[in-house]
């Protein structure tokens, strides 16, 4: 497994969840995500259901508990828009603590906070137990396009070389005295966004070369990863298999 | 004879021939063309790359012809300038595969190449770090070793020497000296030049305007100064040993 301090997401435990083949873990996250949103959000107790199983993922890839939940902060503008759905959702009312708020609304929102943390938890512990290479390569191993993994990894490899680019830029426009207030400042960005732009294309360009000067002639050469056993897809799909378990017990006793 | 397709033209009749395993650096001014001569060695820029241009390119015996493309981009290596834009894969191992694996090699062909071509620039245990986590000079070091992997009979660096740090830049020399394949290495580093490469090609306004013995060229204050070059302060060309024969 790859894996240097700071690599992407990445936090090096060395769990048995790190060592699963990302090809495993990519299907049994897409399993679980499935199994969360079909659940009608009513049956309460199958959230909880989750959220245990998530809680023993975490746990058993060694995940330090700060981490996942400062991660969590992604979710923040679903919040927002969940908190939203009570007050201007229609239909019939109820007072809470002597506010009165859309039934269907409160609903909602549940539905939106509960099944959205979950499925951002289950992304966090994908992407902090596997690293940005082995993603790309479990996706290639489930037959994605070269041409979105080709995307994806290049998108790996020049983001903070792009990020560098930025912030070289900003330092050289503070460094000669630049103060535009907010609005000229935002005006600024934009400005530096397009010279980006034309930076990243002739990067592009360069590298195009650089690729056709070693024999690149339209086709990628696959990241090759090893596949992976029954025992690890059956270890790997074990919380997916029971999610799936919990939904469909959600949708017979719920109903 | 080159032109870019917005009709500035860069070449006007370059000539030469390096024989095999000769060390040859390109020096001359910013603009002279250099970069452009060395982007027609394998085929990038010119006619055989859809574009304009006239004139004949001979690599080990093969001519540079459209159908001899795949060959000719194994025989000559380039190494860019920036290594940020030799090194695009997600990791030092894939990047340095990226070659050798167009070539048609896999399995444990492949590994063994990309090992070898790592232990040749000292880069073996990074094999599995981003390029991005890799100091500069440890990042030119492996654009070195992509190129290797390819067992190229001819190395073609542009500018190996730039933004190196003292010490990277004293490695890469170590490396580059201890290689069996023929050198090209554009350079603004005079010193380099003659401490690597016994001969000299010097470029301006696209044209060679001067091939010889590198220490001649840069003892020349006369064609030095025609062609805007200059030794560092307290250099003297004369005094040091050059390159081991």
């Amino acid at each position: 497994m790859s894996g240097s301090a700071g690599d992407g997401l990445l936090v090096p435990t060395g769990s048995l969840v790190h060592r699963l083949p990302a090809q495993v873990k990519i299907v049994a996250l897409l399993l679980f995500v499935l199994a969360v949103v079909s659940t009608p959000a009513a049956v309460f107790w199958a959230f909880g259901l989750y959220a245990v199983l998530l809680l023993g993922c975490v746990v058993l890839a060694k995940l330090p508990p700060a981490t996942v939940l400062r991660r969590l902060a992604v979710e923040t503008p679903f919040i927002v828009f969940a908190l939203l759905l009570p007050f201007v959702a229609t239909g019939p009312q109820v007072d809470v603590l002597g506010v009165s708020l859309s039934s269907a609304g409160v609903l909602g929102a549940w539905n939106v906070l509960a099944k959205g943390t979950l499925g951002v938890v289950a992304a966090i512990i994908l992407s902090a137990s596997t690293g940005p290479r082995d993603l790309l390569a479990g996706l290639e191993r489930l037959r994605l396009p070269s041409t979105l993994i080709a995307i994806l990894s290049f998108m790996v490899r020049y983001l903070s070389v792009v990020a560098d680019d930025l912030h070289r830029m900003r330092i050289a426009r503070e460094s000669r005295g630049y103060a535009g207030g907010r609005a000229g400042h935002l005006k600024a960005v934009a400005g530096g966004v397009g010279a980006l732009f034309v930076r990243s294309f002739e990067r592009g360009e360069r590298v195009h070369l650089a690729m056709q000067s070693r024999g690149y002639t339209g086709r990628m050469p696959l990241l090759s990863i090893g596949g992976a056993d029954r025992g690890q897809w059956l270890t790997g799909l074990t919380v997916s298999l029971a999610a799936i378990a919990v939904a469909v017990a959600a949708r017979v006793v719920g109903l | 004879m080159f032109a870019y397709p917005d009709g500035r033209q860069a070449l006007f009749g370059v000539d030469f021939t390096i024989g095999r395993g000769e060390r040859v650096a390109l020096l001359g001014p910013n603009g002279a063309g250099k970069t452009t001569l060395v982007l027609h060695l394998n085929g990038i820029l010119g006619a055989v790359a859809g574009g304009t241009g006239s004139g004949k390119i001979q690599i080990g015996g093969t001519d540079l012809h459209r159908e001899h493309l795949p060959e000719i981009r194994r025989k000559v290596g380039l190494v860019f300038q920036d290594p940020d834009d030799q090194l695009f894969m997600p990791t030092v191992r894939d990047d340095v595969a990226f070659g050798p694996a167009n070539l048609g090699l896999k399995g444990a062909e492949l590994d063994a190449r990309v090992q070898e071509a790592l232990v040749q620039v000292g880069m073996q245990d990074h094999a599995d770090v981003a390029p991005h986590h890799l100091s500069y000079g440890q990042r030119r070091r492996v654009a070195v070793a992509t190129v290797l992997a390819m067992r190229p009979e001819v190395l073609v660096l542009d500018e190996p020497s730039s933004n190196l740090d003292p010490a990277s830049r004293r490695e890469l020399a170590d490396i580059l000296s201890g290689l069996d394949v023929t050198l090209l290495m554009i350079t603004h580093d005079l010193p380099y030049a003659l401490q690597l490469c016994e001969r000299s090609l010097l470029m301006d306004g696209g044209r060679i305007v001067a091939d010889g013995k590198t220490r001649d060229l840069l003892a020349d204050p006369t064609l030095m100064a025609a062609h805007r070059l200059e030794l560092p302060y307290g250099f003297n060309p004369l005094s040091v040993p050059g390159p081991e024969q």
